[in-house]
């Protein structure tokens, strides 16, 4: 076994060796241009990025036209939100996301505000999922966009995307979702799921850095984007600039095998990720889960290890490669705002790790994980006044505390 | 982020972990931060009354690895050295010895008010214990 173990998968993902297999031709040998018209270089180039989008939309239930490449996530998602607002302007100004939404999206929605677009930021139940009563309430005339993520990065709750597809059609409202975390993980079908434009990545799934689409939904209803950037009117004039060959074949070998491997792999990462579940519960005190366990991706896990703080938790299992919500590893030296979202108290965001489990991943590193989470929680308690106040009986809560 | 050798140390060799009696006479107890802030130390002190020196010290902190290192050193400076001159240790000593970086400064603050909440509590028992005394007679 080899050390660290990388159990960040939510971060990104390492690439599938089969995928960059399959990229490495397209970097010397097939190098033309997708755009050029006159010359093989170009028409093989083409011929592999149609390839990779009828791989994208089979993933996801779509046709290969609907797909548009871009950077990454972050692009998709500024191009979903600043395109729909600005094309549907006069059709109203109003959109409605949720809290823990990405940053790519919050602060696309932030930005839109300032230019003079109303958007509502519905809430989140304890178990990370929002409250259909409150969308539909939430909806005005002058709504043109809903747009809430498929699953989060975080705590990996599902959000219930099938019914929002169905509020959205009843409403004539368009559906964008954040799909980043799930496609690739489970089963996503735009058609099913009322998905009018999507966003996804392929890093998250085992493809390379810096490649994504927009999946933006051709009939019933066509869906129009303004475009962000100027150029040579590239992706249906949705997203102008040189198409990046080797990539986009990446992401498109990622899609193959997610889509072929899916059902066994994610049988496989429930498995281990509920025997971590167990063992920690089995072992621990006073662990919490953050969020739905029902509604969730099968390969996350986050928790709470109460009266232990998240970076020294992270200082003890330094061969172990995850994150923490608490403040002390952010760079805003707040503590996660999805966890906040959750009403559980900072306490507890302080005191929560995420694991994401892999393709990667052996059964034999997560019966590792579980051992070294165990001890190194069990020690930090020992250290910790909080636990030993709790332990006496204390109420933790109706102490006068100092903040700082 | 990358840590510093001594708080490495500390953090995987703490010193003197643990509680003294907290309603002893001659321990002070000083308990600051918030569990929603990320860190609460906890650190007391056992003064020879006759000496004024502190003879045992002891801690437990909910908190980064740079909070647990702060405290941590904190109880092995305190040993021996009496009242008044634990009173002269400044947060700026720990960032100084455990090389903590700009963001981890907070750490060294509260380590250097847990100080003078702990001595503080000593010295309230002292004078409460006195006008009993006084009282008494």
């Amino acid at each position: 076994m080899k050390l660290p173990i990388y159990m960040d998968n939510h971060a990104t993902t390492r690439m599938d060796p089969r995928v960059f297999d399959t990229m490495k031709p397209y970097f010397l040998e097939i190098y033309g241009n997708a755009a050029s018209r006159n010359h093989s270089y170009g028409w093989e180039a083409e011929e592999a990025v149609e390839k990779s989008r009828k791989q994208i939309a089979d993933l996801i239930g779509a046709t290969p036209k609907e797909i548009v490449f871009t950077s990454g996530a972050t692009e998709s998602n500024n191009l979903a939100l600043k395109g729909i607002a600005q094309m549907y302007a006069e059709r109203g100004n109003h959109i409605i996301t949720q809290v823990t939404e990405h940053k790519a999206v919050l602060d696309t929605c932030k930005r839109l505000e300032k230019e003079g677009v109303r958007v509502t930021y519905l809430p989140v139940r304890q178990d990370g999922l929002i409250d259909l009563d409150q969308l539909r309430d939430a909806i005005t005339d002058k709504t043109i966009l809903i747009s809430i993520m498929y699953a989060n990065n975080e705590i990996g709750v599902v959000q219930p995307v099938r019914e929002i597809g169905k509020i959205a059609k009843e409403k004539g409202i368009l559906f964008h979702t954040d799909a980043v975390q799930a496609v690739g993980k489970i089963p996503v079908n735009v058609v099913a799921d009322g998905i009018d434009v999507l966003s996804l990545s392929a890093h998250k799934f085992y493809g390379p850095k810096g490649v994504a689409a927009l999946y933006v939904r051709r009939r019933n209803p066509r869906v129009q984007i303004t475009a962000q950037m100027d150029g040579g009117g590239h992706e249906r004039g949705m997203r102008s600039g040189t198409l990046n060959v080797p990539s986009i074949v990446g992401l498109g070998a990622a899609s193959e095998i997610a889509k072929n491997e899916m059902p066994e792999e994610s049988k496989r990462l429930r498995f281990l990720r509920d025997k971590l579940k167990d063992r920690l519960f089995r072992d621990l005190d006073e662990v919490y889960i953050n969020g739905s366990m029902e509604h969730r991706l099968p390969h996350n896990l986050n928790i709470s290890f109460a009266y232990v703080e998240g970076e020294s938790l992270l200082m003890g299992i330094n061969d172990i490669a995850v994150s923490s919500g608490s403040a002390c590893t952010s760079a805003t030296l707040e503590p996660s705002y999805v966890l906040k979202a959750l009403g559980a108290g900072d306490d507890l965001a302080h005191s929560s790790i995420r694991f994401g489990i892999g393709r990667f991943n052996t059964e034999e590193e997560v019966d590792y994980v579980g051992d070294k989470v165990v001890d190194v929680v069990a020690k930090l308690r020992e250290l910790s006044p909080l636990y030993e106040m709790a332990k006496e009986g204390v109420d933790l809560s109706k102490v006068s505390w100092t903040a700082h | 982020m990358a840590y510093s050798d001594k708080v490495l140390d500390h953090y995987n060799h703490p010193r003197n972990v643990g509680s003294l009696d907290k309603s002893s006479p001659d321990v002070g107890t000083g308990m600051v931060g918030a569990p929603e802030c990320g860190d609460v130390m906890k650190l007391q002190v056992k003064v020879n009354p006759e000496t004024g020196v502190i003879e045992d010290a002891k801690f437990k902190t909910f908190g980064c690895g740079s909070a647990i290192a702060s405290s941590s050193l904190a109880t092995e400076w305190l040993k021996g050295k009496t009242v008044e001159q634990a009173l002269e240790i400044k947060n700026t000593d720990i960032v100084n010895e455990l090389s903590l970086p700009p963001v981890k400064i907070h750490c060294s603050v509260l380590a250097e008010d847990a100080i003078k909440a702990a001595i503080g509590d000593y010295k309230k028992k002292q004078t409460t214990r006195s006008s009993e005394a006084v009282a008494v007679n």
